[in-house]
């Protein structure tokens, strides 16, 4: 009970900290514009690759279409700002929560028949939905077709998002320790076992499919609300592998692993953008050399956590005998 | 009345009817061994008794009700819980988690209690803690409760998913093949262990076994299959003795 306070209490200062250091070098002026912008986007990618290892890495199931759901829940939201209007931070909040269940809707759509087959079924059938999603963003005239969808209320900022994500990552993390988590796991380690000692798995694969699902709608609404412009093109294929590239180099099954990795590979093509043409070229060459020599990705199914950390610090002190 | 009793269960595949006319009635607290060479059908049997297969024909019913075309996950909470042939494990999942899984629905709270992790939540999973840990305790493993189940050495590993199975809280447990790759030292090992399951949790227990010496050790009751259809029925004395049992083992 105490150890459980002390690393709730932990975690707190430790988010509270990061928050009021950023917060100050923004006011500051330190962190200018363009960092505020990538550190925005890393955000946002956190919480598509955390809600997109719940399906992937928790569940174990391969989904190809994530970019799809973030463009439901990006379109949803921005669509439902534009004509309810209510200004402030509560319109935005119910714009996300709109979003997040218009891409859930999605999820139970096309997870209820692909889900209650065994095998990678639903790979193909969310690669097809991602798809079909950007062939509708382009052909509709609610969505503004290929010319996007203008003129959104710019609602996010860096405090939005930055309490949304953390939020979304608590929730998945509180989810992924329950039994509820534990029933999604044990259907990735074994489906036929978990069907064995009573786990409905086709409720349970649903449950984890929908809620990734979700938090992509979720994620997608607060990107719709920073950039005030939706282009289709940028919810295409490589969108959704981008995300899961990210989260099989943070580690399949660790949401601290798909935060290092989400904030790792945002700001990566960021910092090479001097080496200009070689920047995918170097881009890629680094995720075959991590895959070579840490294949399951940064933290593989470890969380990280400070108490963890100063453990293994303190160790190889107790070990050598040192001191 | 019986437990678990199947009636003239049989199932085809394709034009191949891999059981047939197969009927057996199993009493509380009952010791059942099913034997058979390879290939007879036995793990095919209990994949119908838990809803794995769907049986073509006949009826299986546990404790008065029928269970053909329900879901596996539907037949363990009925009571009936099973083990595999080639351990199935969660592997990656601590040993302690293994036994959680397991009591899911004895665990008391829905997705918003869990995330919101209030008291229910606490005392929920403090209960489930303490049940699994006591599962693990009459097993001699609460030493490897933080351990991966992949880590375990094999015999370790076969008690794991036994345990697990009774987590689920069963009034039959179906074991395939449980010595599977045991030295003798460890066969006896389970069949004390299998003894003991019996009386400290009285409940049923039928046996899939190829070990003659283990079924022969510990079975009230034996069925001998072959070509999925039953060549005898009777006490390990009986079935020492039956020519036809001889004949499928030894070849006629």
């Amino acid at each position: 009970m105490t150890e459980k306070r002390k690393r709730l209490v932990i975690n707190i200062s430790l988010i509270l900290s990061v928050y009021v250091i950023l917060f100050v070098l923004i006011k500051l002026k330190v962190i200018n514009r363009y960092y505020e912008g990538i550190m925005i986007a890393c955000l946002i990618n956190v919480i598509l690759a955390t809600s997109l290892n719940l399906a992937t890495g928790f569940l174990g199931q391969l989904a190809l279409g994530h970019a799809g759901f973030m463009a439901v829940g990006a379109y949803t939201a921005a669509i439902v700002t534009k004509t309810v209007g209510m200004p402030g931070t509560l319109q935005l909040l119910i714009s996300l929560v709109i979003g997040g269940i218009a891409a859930g809707a999605m999820g139970v759509v096309i997870g209820i028949p692909a889900l209650r087959l065994r095998g990678d079924y639903l790979a193909i059938i969310t690669l097809g939905f991602g798809e079909i999603i950007r062939v509708m963003l382009f052909n509709l005239d609610i969505t503004g077709g290929a010319r996007g969808l203008r003129g959104i209320p710019k609602l996010a900022g860096f405090n939005v998002v930055f309490w949304v994500c953390v939020l979304v990552v608590a929730i998945l993390y509180a989810v992924t320790h329950s039994k509820q988590g534990r029933a999604i796991m044990s259907i990735r380690e074994d489906e036929i076992a978990a069907e064995a000692v009573g786990i409905p798995t086709v409720n349970y694969k649903l449950l984890g499919f929908v809620l990734a699902a979700f938090f992509a709608g979720v994620g997608g609404g607060l990107y719709a609300h920073y950039m005030t412009v939706l282009d289709p093109k940028t919810f295409n294929f490589m969108r959704s592998v981008e995300i899961l590239v990210i989260v099989v180099l943070g580690g399949m099954g660790s949401l601290t692993g798909s935060i290092i990795a989400a904030i790792g590979l945002t700001i990566l093509p960021e910092a090479l953008r001097s080496f200009s043409e070689y920047r995918l070229l170097l881009y890629s060459a680094l995720l075959i050399v991590m895959m070579i020599f840490k294949p399951g990705g940064i933290l593989g199914q470890r969380e990280f956590s400070v108490q963890g950390l100063l453990k293994r610090l303190k160790k190889p002190v107790v070990e050598g005998g040192e001191e | 009345m019986s437990l678990l009793s199947c009636k003239d269960i049989g199932i085809s595949f394709g034009g191949l009817k891999a059981v047939d006319g197969f009927s057996i009635d199993i009493n509380q607290k009952e010791l059942v061994g099913l034997i058979g060479p390879n290939g007879a059908g036995k793990t095919t049997i209990f994949n119908m008794m838990t809803g794995v297969y769907l049986p073509t024909e006949g009826d299986i019913q546990l404790d008065g009700k029928t269970i053909v075309g329900k879901k596996p996950y539907d037949i363990v909470r009925m009571g009936a819980a099973r083990t595999f042939q080639n351990i199935r494990l969660f592997r990656d999942l601590t040993v302690i988690d293994n036994v959680k899984i397991a009591l899911h629905h004895e665990i008391d709270y829905g997705l918003f209690a869990g995330i919101l992790r209030g008291k229910k939540y606490d005392r929920a999973e403090e209960k489930a803690q303490v049940e699994a840990m006591e599962l693990l305790k009459i097993f001699e493993m609460e030493e490897y409760a933080e351990q991966k189940a992949k880590n375990l050495p094999y015999g370790k590993q076969r008690k794991l998913e036994i345990a697990r199975a009774l987590a689920t809280n069963p009034k039959v447990l179906l074991l395939d093949e449980p010595a599977a790759g045991m030295n003798p030292q460890e066969t006896q090992e389970l069949m004390d262990t299998i003894h003991f399951i019996r009386d400290h949790f009285q409940i049923a227990v039928l046996l899939i076994e190829h070990d003659m010496n283990l079924v022969m050790g510990i079975c009230e009751r034996l069925i001998v299959i072959d070509y999925g259809k039953i060549i005898a029925k009777g006490t390990p004395d009986e079935i020492r003795s039956n020519e036809q049992v001889i004949g499928a083992y030894l070849g006629s």
